[in-house]
């Protein structure tokens, strides 16, 4: 008889373990107190104050967003540093560094669990919230980069009285397609594996509101096999679309640098380095996340040292792809005998930008190396810090590739400088306030683990032997 | 309660097996309209009440070859005849150009398939299920495992078929309203 996904308990509960490792889930829970404990988080705890207090904080930030996106209405893009040569500048950096952080999301829900990798199962589901989110901060991006972002349906086919029609063989328009295609996919993904946990909600809450909100979103979900049986196969065939996809999302944002003619964009080893930057930077992201939602919300037997191990081993591995790629940009440089080419590595390291460049090859090569070390590994804070240490690498890598690349290009007399405003700041501080704002919401509204999945991890869930060996 | 307004009778179970064993019972006595009811899949389950294939999967293929079918043929049709442009001596039908926006709309109709087809095919939204008039079956989506014979089925007999379920591992056996 066939299991669909990851509920090979072997792996999940104590006995295949290597000394010293530690579990996916605590040992003493049951169908019960693993229900209640996620529950309780959304259902039964006030609000304190340090939620509130965060809570704060980035919804002011969301505030600074609107401000500048005003302003940026009013006056135009003028007001940030973007002019040629550099036209993309933070916007576009932004928008790189966002969608790449989400991948990870799509990374844990769909390709570990095509892998059966059950200690995902834990972590999936507020990886998934960040993937969401990480992508409407990202697509804002594009969008206020317009210029005239009230005709950015310009973008899309659709029959009109100018007689006009997109250009198919622009990469730009593939990028359009790609995030779009990755923003609703994500969405349904999410909502799917919501379900059944709403229903959970729906019968637990003794609120009448949250009651009537919880049952409408469950869509009166019972529980019936038959659905199951559906439901099982419609999310295995989900995380099998969605596994290409995020796959194909980020070589598209690789193709908008890869299939122009500058040189440090024009290189064929750009899709899979960029989709490995992408889940490094992603999972350090989740990690930013992990460590302080399960100290605080005392889910460490659910989000175990586990968890954050083998996160650290990701980001180490893809980490590893992303120092092979910047050694191979290097290569090209020299190998390619392109003068342009070797010029641009030269104005890279050591031209006027050159601590941009060193400042991440430390960021993103050396200072992550650290993750060898087990110690570092199933350390929260030392985790906690070498993540946000890469997140700002990460952020650096498309600042090089696109700033740096732009300002300095094939004529000296075409060349320029670019400087940041702080309307620059202002929007990318106000995404984060937009992520935060959302993840803050995110985890007190909704269950952040994924609760039928955790029951299915439980030794209790296991048909026995002769039970399932029947026919 | 007479027949008409009864839904069926629900035998609630501990543990997986339990349930299972009862569904396997239940279809080899020769009962067919029944429902099991897990709080997380359990596909064995599905299986004893003789449910052992689902559409999703076929209804998937057919939305992403839709998808991606329309991908194609949407650039084809605007660069070649709608909207023809010279772009670098390129030829109209520059079909390289148009592999990954076929690819995404592959994938864009087969997951949404996937997703409303599962839905639909599983009748939600639903507003209203006689299950839920049984009085412990919030504990279905928390610890609890339930099967339902329904009162439409041709074998179903209410004594009897209580007797049946009674027979079983259940630690409870109830009468659900329709």
């Amino acid at each position: 008889m066939e299991r669909v996904p990851d509920t090979n308990a072997s792996v999940t509960t104590q006995e295949r373990l290597l000394p010293g490792q530690a579990p996916v889930l605590l040992p003493g829970h049951t169908l019960e107190t693993v229900t209640d404990k996620i529950v309780s988080i959304v259902l039964r705890r006030p609000v304190t104050l340090g939620w509130l207090g965060g809570f704060v904080f980035f919804f002011g930030l969301l505030n600074v967003l609107m401000l500048a996106a005003a302003y940026l209405f009013f006056r135009g893009v003028g007001i940030w540093g973007i002019n040629i040569p550099v036209g993309w500048g933070f916007a576009i950096v932004n928008f790189v560094w966002w969608i790449g952080i989400g991948h990870a999301g799509t990374l844990i829900s769909a390709i570990l669990l095509l892998l059966k990798q059950g200690w995902r199962n834990s972590i999936n589901r507020f990886a998934e919230a960040m993937t969401l989110f990480a992508v409407s901060c990202a697509g804002m991006f594009p969008l206020l980069h317009m210029g005239r972002p009230w005709l950015a349906y310009w973008v899309f086919p659709y029959p009109n009285t100018m007689g006009v029609w997109p250009q198919f063989r622009s990469p730009l328009l593939w990028d359009v397609f790609a995030v779009s295609t990755y923003a609703t996919i994500s969405a349904l993904f999410w909502f799917i594996g919501l379900i059944p946990d709403l229903a959970t909600f729906r019968d637990t809450a003794t609120n009448p509101v949250a009651k009537t909100i919880y049952g409408l979103l469950a869509m009166g979900w019972r529980g019936s096999a038959r659905h199951w049986k559906r439901y099982e196969s419609a999310y295995l065939l989900l995380a099998g679309l969605a596994t290409p996809l995020v796959l194909s999302v980020h070589t598209v944002v690789s193709f908008d640098f890869a299939i122009s003619i500058l040189p440090g964009w024009h290189t064929t080893v750009f899709p899979p380095y960029f989709v490995a930057g992408a889940i490094y930077s992603g999972f350090a992201m989740v990690l930013v996340l992990a460590i302080p939602i399960r100290h605080f919300y005392g889910v460490e037997d659910m989000i175990t040292l586990r968890h954050l191990d083998n996160s650290a081993k990701i980001m180490l591995g893809t980490g590893l792809i992303v120092a092979y790629g910047y050694t191979m940009e290097a290569f090209y440089a020299y190998y390619s005998g392109n003068f342009y080419e070797r010029f641009m590595f030269m104005n890279r390291a050591f031209g006027p930008m050159g601590w941009a460049y060193w400042c991440l090859i430390a960021f993103n090569i050396l200072i992550p190396q650290l993750l060898w070390i087990r110690k570092v590994r199933v350390s929260p804070p030392m985790l906690f810090a070498t993540s946000l240490v890469v997140l700002l690498g990460m952020w650096l890598e498309r600042f090089v590739i696109i700033v740096v690349g732009l300002h300095r290009d094939f004529l000296p007399s075409s060349w320029g400088s670019y400087v940041a405003t702080r309307w620059d700041y202002a929007v990318y501080a106000g995404t984060l306030g937009l992520f935060f704002t959302a993840m803050f919401l995110f985890v007190r509204l909704m269950p952040m683990i994924t609760i039928f999945e955790m029951r299915t991890l439980l030794p209790e869930a296991k048909l026995s032997e002769e039970v399932a060996a029947h026919d | 309660m007479t027949d008409a307004g009864l839904h069926g009778i629900v035998a609630e179970f501990e543990t997986p097996d339990g349930l299972v064993i009862a569904c396997r019972k239940a279809y080899d006595a020769g009962y067919r309209l029944m429902d099991a009811y897990s709080p997380f899949p359990l596909e064995a389950a599905a299986d004893a009440i003789g449910f052992k294939k689902t559409q999703v999967p076929l209804l998937t293929l057919i939305g992403g070859i839709l998808g991606g079918l329309s991908g194609f043929l949407l650039q084809y049709w605007i660069h070649v005849y709608a909207f023809p442009l010279n772009i670098g001596g390129r030829p109209l039908n520059s079909w390289p150009s148009f592999i990954v926006i076929t690819f995404e709309m592959t994938i864009l109709f087969a997951g949404i398939t996937a997703v409303v087809g599962m839905l639909t095919l599983n009748g939600l939204p639903q507003p209203y299920h006689p299950i839920f008039n049984h009085p412990r079956f919030s504990a279905a989506s928390r610890d609890r495992f339930f099967l339902c014979i329904e009162a439409d089925d041709p074998l179903f007999e209410p004594a009897e078929t209580r007797r049946f379920l009674e027979a079983t591992d259940a630690v409870d056996v109830a009468e659900v309203a329709d």
